[in-house]
């Protein structure tokens, strides 16, 4: 066994409302820039719909992730590494800026400054990448918006595999679902896999996925690796760029800007502790449909004595330990059951999980059986199929989607006795699983979600992984270049370095 | 062209002071939405306007926010739970309100009450965001909610009223609904149909009721048994004190009032009343149910007592209710249901035919809601938006709504009720703020208009009205003269007392007052003569006269043309006199009924508007048509305040940086403006005497003016002014201290007090502790007044006058209620007395208010804010005729246009798809609706890029996968829809969630942005109002009635536009437009 920790997240996809609050600030905070205008490192999608890049999902087109070979072996889906060698400047499996969209801007200025004109004046788009006219846009980064596009277009959706999807085209079946995207900080990454460079890494203290971006020679393998396509290649300084899980703030014990924002209050922040020798097993498990529990395997229950012990002398602090007990990523994928990894299928081990969300019940002759107050309505009568679901978040198996959903519903029930009709109803509980306690604390933890249950992070502990002794006083006033040590060649304000002039009497 | 401020700012306050003296200070217009979300902002200009006389506008019904229902039920404009509550509740519907979208802050207390075992239903004809969230949806089709809730009514009735009666239920409606109430019944051509309430007055000896008997309704009680009047009616609330209450007494005595009179031993007799069914009327878009006559006649039982006018038969509310609800109670008769199955009126089975949902659901969603509201003593709440309030007959949607909470006794629970929610209307420190913001500490009264029914006559839209009183009128109306356009009904009622008007007086009312002085007479009994005689005319008679028209408009805070404007083309085309895009023809060119009391020129005229000044941080449509655009500071960049009704706090806002540019805050612009007012009036106006017309109003003495229809003008009654007629108040200016006066508070505080929703106080104590905090001028004018020079000031001003911001204040507010009540309701403030909310505490951290009788909610520890909460646990009475919630109205309006009860009545016919407008081959007609956006704030933020870019950048129009195939059009294919109002131009987003027959078009979306001209018009494709044209109903005009009385913002007309139909085709040819004119065009 050896120790890692890692800050993963979950997100409650039955709370999620689908505002892209946590898209805006997070493209606000990092793609604003030249070069990666049409980058969202957190994207939020509309479900049934092929999503942003179009088709994403679809590995048999992009060959993202890793695959198990007949051999037994895992590879990156794409290649082993000589053939990503030898694609390195072809590669097949790129996505092309179409992929995305063409980033837009709009002649605003034209409302104040056009001549008299013969109609009202109108400010029309122009491409950010060509700086030309747009004759009309044809595509954006949520382009299917509330089930915006034909059905025919939207059920390319991967999900769809293996459902008769037909009749979810008809207005009366419509069901819909918000799927907020970001990178994953898989355990086992195949961007960092493919990185012919080596400039990817995931961070020992943490699990944060990185690029440098000294080493980043701009290849893209990571950007066709990543079966997410959650790697963004910036065409202005020739490197890729991702999602950094806003580490700054991680290290500061604050959540992700995506998460501090999120309106609905979906995000939860926690560490969880794994076993870093079993990776590699796990993601080779042999049946795509084990990999959930493999995944699952790898994890460490914080509360174990031995766990502890090995934690400890592994070199995982102790405050991080502590917050691994009482981690809500810990209570939410292990303990009750109810987060799932996003297509667990890629085998890259992915480490934001999503619980998966309820909906209206569909059959008619349940029709407002709302349920609780006695009977539970069946989960396969909700309107999101169940395959669909399981498609996306456990390689098709239906039965753990089928238990969360049925927790959730157990937490309303039971949650609906006690407050209407002043009674515990243990029984509701225990058909599931669960007892009353822990519904409680799903409640608290889910419905109540205060900040400090929500984001349990602890502060890195840099001095174990850096010589803090030379750090110290290296953070100080510097040219806006991190913690850099200050020997910049241009100044703060521009132009040519002056040298400081100091008052007299302190020279 | 650039101007320096200073420039700017001499051509408007000249443009408004030439129209003052040339036409009147009413000619001087100004247009500013929700106060509520930066009050000082919107005061600095509604100050400036009052003081010159001119015309502040309302907004919350011009935006059909307002849903008159509520004051018909409650004499409330609107109050509601704060999002909170969401939490407390054990069911929530969500009835056409889409929270995850157009509530987003606080969807979350919905999602997380899901968590807390709360059931939901969503109601609404799309798949939303909000149907994502409920236990089961119900895909209504759209603008016949009203049939839906009928159904859930029926069924709600009958389980638990009628079948068994829920303890819980009848306690309720009894205390605290009109169901026990006496309602006589009138004769019509031999038969019999509901009438007026009875009343003291219609008794002998009135039950000893001298104050104000024809106010004061009537019960059975079952102590006594006999007749009684008891306490809590309108009519104990003027004249009288101690009795306006909810106890059950009625002269000291305990009562018991009887909610029926089914049992044999309570009526005399079982009569036939007729009932009026509009289900059949309805256009081929919409099912008909043509299988039932358009009246139904149902057995009621009935007492016959004796009157001052003979015998009378009487029945009670609840008997009249369960009849017109179509439920067997075994009095036999036709036209009522036993079985749900029967498609009787009123049955779930006959709702699924009309609405498209299932009786399943429907009898499902209904009993779950009502079981839980018994379980719960009152914890089901609905939860909904404008969506239904926008359809012409939204009372009937939103009182089938109102009537299953009563039902179930939901309102003033914690966790229960009505959660209506349209915007930021809640304006917390109201009371503290008017007296700024209307200028009551100078002069009083402020001149207030109704937007609906003047932009109605000023854009011309009644020109090409097509809908016909008798379209509307119930076949069960009483006799009358009904026959007229829905524009005379709004003169009738202008001159009535019951709207208010703007312009007044044909002629210039400074010129009125001189007159009257030179005449040696009062200004109310001058005008009132001279109106008599003909000499003067109201202006409403003949709005298109030069003399009547609107000259200079200021609209700051908003975007009239852009984005509220309905019937926008209209406004191109006959208040701005630019290029347009409406194809209809107006009732002459139509060779239809011409208006009888408005007057009609042959040519509708073109740019009434002389001057047009808006005030925004950005170039929305409004700016770009606009003659002169001030630049404004944004939202970090000045200091306001900020309430909201899903939130308890009051919070800043705070300048975070100094305006941008040459930009400056409205505060500082309106007093810019004042200031060259000031320094260019010597040359124009002096100290001058000014008539402000005042209807009837709501919360005042007035409100009950007229128990009984009569117009002056038909020589029905004598011109008595503010009893039968508006009252004409004089009212003194001085245009040369105008500035001196905005930064001031004036004296008429001190002198009269403070005080709002028909309780007043004495304010000297805060007049003093402004004094002191803001200082006063040591000169001047204003001597002795304290200063309101910085927007920090105004703050104050508000902060210390109103009772939620000052404990102090809330304790004389309390203690003036308790003195018409009889209860003593200071308890309720007392231990906040001391609290005093200055601006910078809550720059510090936003405070909750404190509870003040201006709302009927309560902020404790113990509840959340929930409306109607004072009025069930303090039994303060509803500020209605009955003082309860009131589900009968009885004003000859109501019941001539069939809305005395709530029923069905489908969509209204526009017959905006004409013939002559419609092309060959055009044939996808659908359904025009315009919900809230997510990607906006209104106008606000939708052109901003990143929005934009979430969307598809730019105007979008929604339609279904199969009536998107039926025109050939493919999702982001250019489309264009049209109707005789005019034309828009967008892309499509094609989507099954859509149902088919409606498209949407999310509201605001301005031409502003990718926008191709028009193949239609030939102008730039339009806004989504391009194709909408406002149109009044009769009876929101209704006034001088208890409940039904005017308030600004509170009652009135409101613009409905949801019943409108488009043509949708796809576009052949996209022509931007972008030629430069030629000299010529740009030289006009």
């Amino acid at each position: 066994m050896r120790v890692r920790a890692q800050i993963g997240m979950v997100l409650n996809l039955d709370k999620c409302i689908g505002c892209h609050t946590c898209s805006v600030t997070c493209k606000n905070v990092w793609t604003s820039r030249d070069g990666v205008e049409y980058a969202w490192f957190n994207n939020v999608e509309t479900k049934p719909g092929t999503g942003y890049p179009t088709d994403w999902e679809n590995q048999d087109r992009w060959n993202g992730g890793w695959e198990r070979t007949r051999a037994g072996k895992l590879q990156p889906k794409q290649g082993s590494k000589w053939r990503i060698l030898a694609n390195i400047f072809g590669n097949p499996d790129l996505p092309e800026i179409d992929d995305y969209y063409e980033p837009f801007d709009f002649d605003y200025d034209h409302l104040k400054s056009a001549p008299e004109l013969k109609a009202f004046p109108t400010a029309r788009p122009r491409s950010k990448i060509t700086g030309e006219r747009m004759e009309k846009i044809t595509k954006g980064p949520n382009w299917e918006e509330i089930l915006g596009g034909e059905f025919a277009k939207r059920s390319q959706d991967y999900n769809f595999e293996g459902i008769q999807k037909e009749i979810y085209g008809e207005y009366e079946n419509t069901f819909m679902m918000y799927l907020p995207r970001l990178c994953e900080h898989c355990l086992n990454p195949a961007c960092a896999a493919a990185c012919p460079s080596g400039a990817i890494y995931k961070r020992e203290e943490d699990g944060i996925v990185l690029i440098d971006q000294e080493k980043c020679r701009g290849w893209r393998m990571c950007v066709s690796g990543c079966p997410y396509k959650k790697i963004y290649y910036n065409w202005q300084s020739g490197k890729s760029e991702k999602c950094t899980l806003c580490y700054p703030r991680i290290e500061s014990g604050n959540p992700t800007v995506c998460s501090e924002t999120c309106v609905g209050r979906i995000r939860y922040l926690g560490v969880m502790l794994y076993d870093a020798d079993k990776i590699e097993q796990a993601a080779n498990t042999p049946a795509e449909t084990d990999l959930y529990d493999a995944q699952l395997d790898v994890f460490l229950d914080p509360n174990d004595p031995a766990v502890i012990a090995t934690a400890r002398a592994d070199g995982i602090p102790e405050d991080w330990i502590k917050s691994a007990q009482a981690s809500p990523i810990w209570k939410m994928a292990m303990e009750w059951k109810v987060a799932f990894p996003l297509h667990p299928e890629y085998r890259t081990l992915p480490m934001v999980g999503y619980i998966p969300p309820l909906s209206p019940i569909q059959n008619a002759a349940e029709a407002g059986a709302i349920g609780m107050d006695g009977a539970m309505p069946d989960v396969r009568n909700l309107r999101i199929p169940l395959r669909y679901l399981a498609n996306m978040l456990t390689a098709g198996d239906e039965e753990p989607v089928a238990l969360a959903l049925e927790r959730m519903l157990a937490m309303r029930a039971y949650m609906r006795a006690k407050t209407v009709d002043g009674v515990r109803d243990e029984a509701v509980a225990a058909k599931v699983g669960l007892d009353g306690a822990m519904i409680e604390d799903m409640y608290k933890i889910m419905a109540l979600a205060d900040y400090e249950d929500r984001f349990v992070i602890p502060t890195t502990h840099r001095e174990q992984v850096e010589e803090a002794y030379d750090l110290r006083g290296e953070c100080g006033f510097t040219d806006t270049n991190g913690c850099s040590p200050g020997i910049s060649k241009g100044s703060l304000f521009g132009g040519a370095k002056k040298p400081l002039k100091m008052p007299e009497e302190l020279r | 062209m650039r101007a320096t401020w200073d420039e700017a700012t001499e051509i408007t306050a000249a443009a408004n002071l030439y129209t003052t003296k040339t036409y009147g200070p009413d000619r001087t217009f100004g247009f500013s939405p929700i106060p509520a979300m930066s009050m000082i902002s919107y005061a600095a200009g509604s100050r400036f306007l009052t003081l010159m006389g001119g015309v502040c506008m309302s907004f919350y019904d011009w935006y059909c926010d307002l849903p008159p229902a509520s004051p018909m039920i409650w004499g409330e404009q609107t109050d509601v739970p704060e999002s909170a509550d969401w939490f407390n509740a054990g069911y929530l519907l969500l009835w056409g309100s889409n929270v995850p979208q157009t509530r987003t802050p606080d969807a979350h207390f919905y999602t997380e009450a899901r968590y807390r075992g709360t059931k939901s239903a969503v109601i609404c004809p799309d798949y939303s965001e909000a149907a994502k969230f409920g236990d089961v949806w119900l895909n209504v089709k759209q603008g016949t909610d009203a049939a839906l809730g009928m159904a859930f009514g029926h069924v709600i009735l009958r389980e638990f009223h009628l079948d068994r009666q829920a303890e819980y239920f009848e306690d309720y409606c009894r205390k605290y609904s009109d169901f026990p109430m006496l309602v006589k019944l009138d004769e019509k051509d031999g038969r019999l149909i509901p009438g007026r309430f009875l009343r003291a007055d219609d008794l002998d000896g009135k039950l000893g009721e001298d104050n104000n008997p024809e106010w004061k309704t009537i019960a059975w009680d079952e102590e006594s048994g006999g007749l009684v009047a008891p306490n809590g009616s309108i009519g104990y609330r003027w004249g009288e004190d101690g009795e306006w209450n909810l106890q059950e007494k009625a002269k000291e005595a305990d009562t018991r009032l009887k909610m029926t009179l089914i049992l044999e031993e309570d009526h005399d007799d079982v009569v036939a009343v007729d009932f009026p069914y509009f289900g059949g009327e309805a256009t081929e878009a919409f099912a008909t149910d043509a299988d039932h006559p358009d009246v139904l006649t149902r057995n009621i039982p009935v007492k016959t007592i004796q009157t001052a006018d003979g015998e009378v038969k009487v029945t009670t509310v609840f008997d009249l209710y369960c009849a017109n609800y179509g439920l067997d109670r075994n009095l036999g008769g036709d036209w009522v249901a036993k079985d749900y199955d029967d498609e009787m009126p009123g049955t779930p089975a006959w709702a699924e035919k009309i609405t498209g949902v299932s009786r399943d659901k429907i009898i499902h969603v209904a009993r779950e809601f009502a079981q839980n509201a018994e379980k719960t003593e009152g914890k089901s709440m609905i939860i909904i938006g404008a969506a239904m309030n926008h359809w012409y007959h939204m009372d009937m949607n939103y009182r089938a709504v109102i009537n299953m909470l009563v039902m179930c006794g939901c309102v003033g629970q914690s966790g229960g009720g009505w959660a209506h929610y349209v915007g930021q209307e809640k304006l917390r420190p109201q009371t503290g703020w008017q007296p700024l913001a209307f200028a009551l500490d100078w002069g009083r009264p402020p001149r207030h208009m109704n937007s609906t029914s003047a932009w109605y006559a000023h854009s011309d839209q009644w020109r090409y009205e097509t809908l016909e009183a008798d379209e509307i009128l119930s076949p069960t109306a009483p006799k009358g003269d009904w026959d007229i356009n829905l524009i005379d009904y709004n003169v009738r009622a202008e001159r009535m007392g019951w709207l208010p008007s703007a312009p007044q007086l044909k002629t210039n009312p400074l010129e009125v007052a001189k007159q009257a002085k030179a005449a040696g007479k009062d200004v109310a009994s001058f005008v009132a003569e001279q109106l008599k005689s003909g000499t003067l005319e109201m202006s409403c008679e003949d709005p298109d006269a030069p003399e009547n028209w609107p000259r200079n408009l200021y609209i700051w805070r908003s975007n009239l043309l852009g984005s509220s404007g309905k019937g926008h083309e209209y406004f191109l085309k006959h208040l701005l006199g630019t290029d347009h895009g409406v194809m209809g023809k107006d009732l002459g060119e139509e060779g239809r009924q011409l208006p009888k009391e408005a007057k009609w020129h042959e040519e509708g005229p073109r740019g009434k508007l002389d001057l047009l000044v808006t005030i925004d941080f950005r170039m929305s449509t409004t700016a770009v048509y606009s003659d002169i655009v001030l630049p404004t500071a944004s939202w970090y960049e000045k200091n306001d305040l900020n309430t909201s009704d899903m939130h308890p706090f009051i919070h800043p806002l705070q300048a975070a940086v100094d305006p941008a540019y040459e930009s400056k805050s409205d505060w500082e612009i309106f007093k810019a403006i004042a200031k060259k007012v000031q320094e260019v009036a010597p040359e124009v106006l002096g100290q001058e005497t000014d008539i402000v017309a005042l209807p009837l109003l709501h919360d005042t003495p007035a409100e009950l003016a007229q128990d009984q229809v009569k117009d002056w003008k038909k020589g029905e009654c004598d011109l008595i002014p503010g009893k039968t007629a508006p009252n004409f108040i004089a009212v003194e200016r001085d245009y040369t201290q105008i500035y001196d006066r905005f930064v001031a508070l004036g004296p008429l505080l001190d002198k009269l007090g403070n005080g709002g929703k028909g309780i007043g106080w004495n304010t000297e104590h805060e007049v003093q502790h402004l004094r002191d905090l803001n200082g006063e001028w040591a000169e001047g004018p204003a001597k002795g007044c304290a200063k309101i020079v910085t927007d920090i000031d105004a703050t104050e001003v508000v902060l210390m006058l109103a009772p939620e911001t000052n404990g102090e204040v809330a304790v004389k507010a309390w203690d003036a209620l308790s003195s018409f009540t009889g209860i003593d309701h200071t308890h309720l403030a007392r231990p906040k007395e001391d609290e005093k909310i200055r601006f910078r505490d809550i720059a510090v951290q936003p405070r909750k208010i404190i509870s003040s009788p201006t709302w009927s909610g309560l902020e404790s520890e113990k509840v959340c804010y929930n409306a109607g909460y004072t009025n069930v646990h303090e039994l303060i009475p509803w500020r209605t005729l009955t003082g309860r919630q009131q589900l009968y109205q009885d004003h000859l309006w109501m019941r001539a246009f069939g809305e005395g009860f709530m029923s069905y009545r489908p969509p209204v016919d526009l017959k905006t798809i004409t013939r002559d407008v419609q092309d060959d081959g055009d044939t996808l007609v659908l359904n025009f609706i315009t919900p809230h956006q997510k990607w906006g704030i209104h106008s606000t933020y939708s052109d901003n890029l990143l929005m934009l870019t979430l969307n598809r950048g730019g105007p979008v129009v929604w339609l279904s996968e199969n009536d998107a195939k039926k025109a050939d059009i493919k999702d982001n294919d250019w489309i264009e829809l049209y109707n005789t109002n005019g034309a828009l131009t967008a892309r499509a987003v094609v989507s099954q969630r859509i149902k088919d027959g409606t498209t949407f078009m999310y509201h605001a979306q301005e031409k502003i942005v990718n926008t191709p001209g028009s193949e239609k018009t030939g102008n730039r494709g339009g806004i989504h109002n391009s194709v909408t044209r406002t149109v009044l109903k009769p009876t929101h005009m209704i006034g001088g009635y208890a409940q039904q009385s005017y308030g600004f913002n509170y009652y009135g007309t409101v613009g409905a536009n949801r019943d409108e139909f488009v043509v949708v085709r796809k576009m052949k040819k996209v022509d931007w437009l972008d030629e430069e004119a030629t000299q010529k065009e740009a030289a006009e």
